[in-house]
């Protein structure tokens, strides 16, 4: 655990290798997260999704020089699916990064998904709270080309921009279906393109449709930019201080805030609860008799995950009951 | 729990196609890596910075241009530097033969020529990482 004031100092190498540590869910990952997150909760995160080749790489590249050119030290998570066949994966984030990655000032990091739905890796939420300890102020994050149903990014970042761009087709559509809901921030990016004021349009079509949610709510507009040459970036780059301007009035960032422990609280209870309570009845012999009576079709698999969680509840009451200094011992059920 | 090999494939210099490192690249992922590629005309420095920030077991150095006697060294060199030693390092494409002792002697674990078979490198490098384990 000597990475840990080293990380603290900002030394990238520490950095890096805390960040496998916890991709990898090595023995170690669990303390060091719970040993620098009273440290945490420094940074602004910035979530970039949208469909694939919109130009989400390259206009993270522009955002990070921005942010750099106003003395920000500035960390970069890049999410690229893992191939379901192979488990390997190619991570070609940096390859649109070349501005910011010349910059020692800008911390990198590309993930594979890893089997992880929802746009992003397992390990993102800690990925941030490990550069944000490093003291990187400012974190862009960047999912998977993303379709319909990739909103995990909301969860982490306090501002999340939605990325489309011109002839995507049918994309447009599931932006429309899927992440609309999600986008603080709109840019249509390419915008030199030809069809960028109808993709510009049908975007803010879709904005005006929202339900309104009263006077004071954000309104999130669409943007142009031309990622490639910079063209538009730093009006993003305003939208998106403005953005946080919002969140800074009336209480917002402690909703925002609440929400987000929330939704990392919630999951931890789902993986946690369901880990001990299938070691449990794998241990105990329960889960062998429960999915036998589910083969016969004497219990349907809802049913039975029922009657497991009443066995194992039912075990640990009557063993607390009986003598609590024997509880947690194994084979006592 | 089994950990990913992490791989930089790394194009220095001035070359101007990169159709063998990505041929590599995907080898690699096809063989279940993590490759982080970062394109052409990386400065050693670059490379180095990728491999520190990206924490990879293996740096593999594509390279036609004829400058491998400067590059490579310096990149076995900044990575010694940045206390990443370990690190694995291969080159692959074209190497005259009398300049591979000098860069086995820098530090290079293997050099590849044309005409290496992809599953020979794919075994070279996960008998070296997990053997290095």
């Amino acid at each position: 655990m000597d990475l840990i004031p080293r990380l603290l100092a900002g030394e990238s190498p520490a950095l890096a290798r805390a960040i496998t540590l916890v991709e990898n869910q090595h023995p170690d990952a669990r303390e060091l997260v719970a040993r620098l997150y009273p440290h945490t909760g420094q940074a602004r995160v910035i979530g970039i999704t949208g469909p694939p080749g919109v130009g989400k790489s390259t206009l993270t590249d522009q955002l990070a020089v921005r942010f750099r050119q106003e003395g920000m030290p500035v960390g970069v998570v890049a999410v690229d699916p893992t191939s379901p066949f192979t488990g390997g994966a190619i991570l070609g984030d940096r390859l649109r990064m070349t501005r910011a990655a010349g910059d020692p000032g800008v911390f990198i990091r590309s993930l594979a998904t890893r089997g992880q739905l929802g746009g992003l890796s397992r390990a993102t939420g800690d990925v941030i709270k490990l550069m944000d300890a490093a003291g990187r102020r400012l974190i862009l994050l960047e999912t998977v080309g993303t379709g319909q149903a990739e909103i995990d990014v909301m969860n982490y970042a306090h501002t999340t921009v939605v990325v489309a761009a011109p002839g995507l087709g049918d994309e447009i559509q599931a932006i429309k279906a899927g992440i609309m809901e999600i986008g603080d921030v709109f840019v249509v990016n390419k915008a030199d393109r030809e069809g960028a004021d109808r993709t510009v349009a049908e975007l803010e079509m879709m904005l005006d449709m929202a339900p309104d949610r009263g006077g004071d709510a954000w309104k999130p507009r669409v943007l142009r930019t031309v990622a490639r040459d910079g063209t538009g970036v730093d009006e993003v780059l305003r939208e998106v201080k403005a953005h946080w301007g919002h969140l800074e009035q009336a209480g917002r960032l402690q909703v925002w805030r609440r929400r987000q422990a929330e939704f990392e609280l919630a999951g931890m209870v789902r993986s946690l609860a369901a880990a001990r309570l299938l070691e449990w009845a794998h241990q105990t012999g329960v889960w062998a008799e429960v999915r036998d009576r589910v083969v016969e079709r004497s219990l349907d698999p809802c049913a039975g995950a029922e009657l497991l969680l009443r066995e194992y509840r039912e075990a640990f009451g009557r063993r607390a009951a009986k003598s609590p200094g024997t509880a947690g011992r194994r084979g006592e059920v | 729990m089994s950990d990913i090999i992490r791989v930089l494939v790394a194009k220095p210099g001035l070359d101007s196609h990169d159709r063998g490192a990505k041929v590599v690249a995907r080898a690699y992922r096809d063989a279940g890596m993590e490759v982080v590629y970062t394109g052409l005309h990386q400065t050693p420095e670059q490379v180095v910075e990728a491999a520190v920030q990206e924490d990879v077991d293996v740096v593999a150095i594509s390279i036609l241009s004829g400058a491998h006697d400067v590059l490579v060294p310096r990149i076995v060199n900044l990575l010694r530097e940045r206390g990443r030693g370990d690190v694995l390092v291969l080159v692959g494409g074209v190497v005259p033969e009398e300049d591979i002792p000098a860069l086995e002697q820098a530090g290079v674990a293997r050099v590849f020529g044309p005409g290496s078979r992809l599953e020979e490198i794919v075994e070279f490098t996960r008998r070296c990482v997990r053997g290095q384990g």
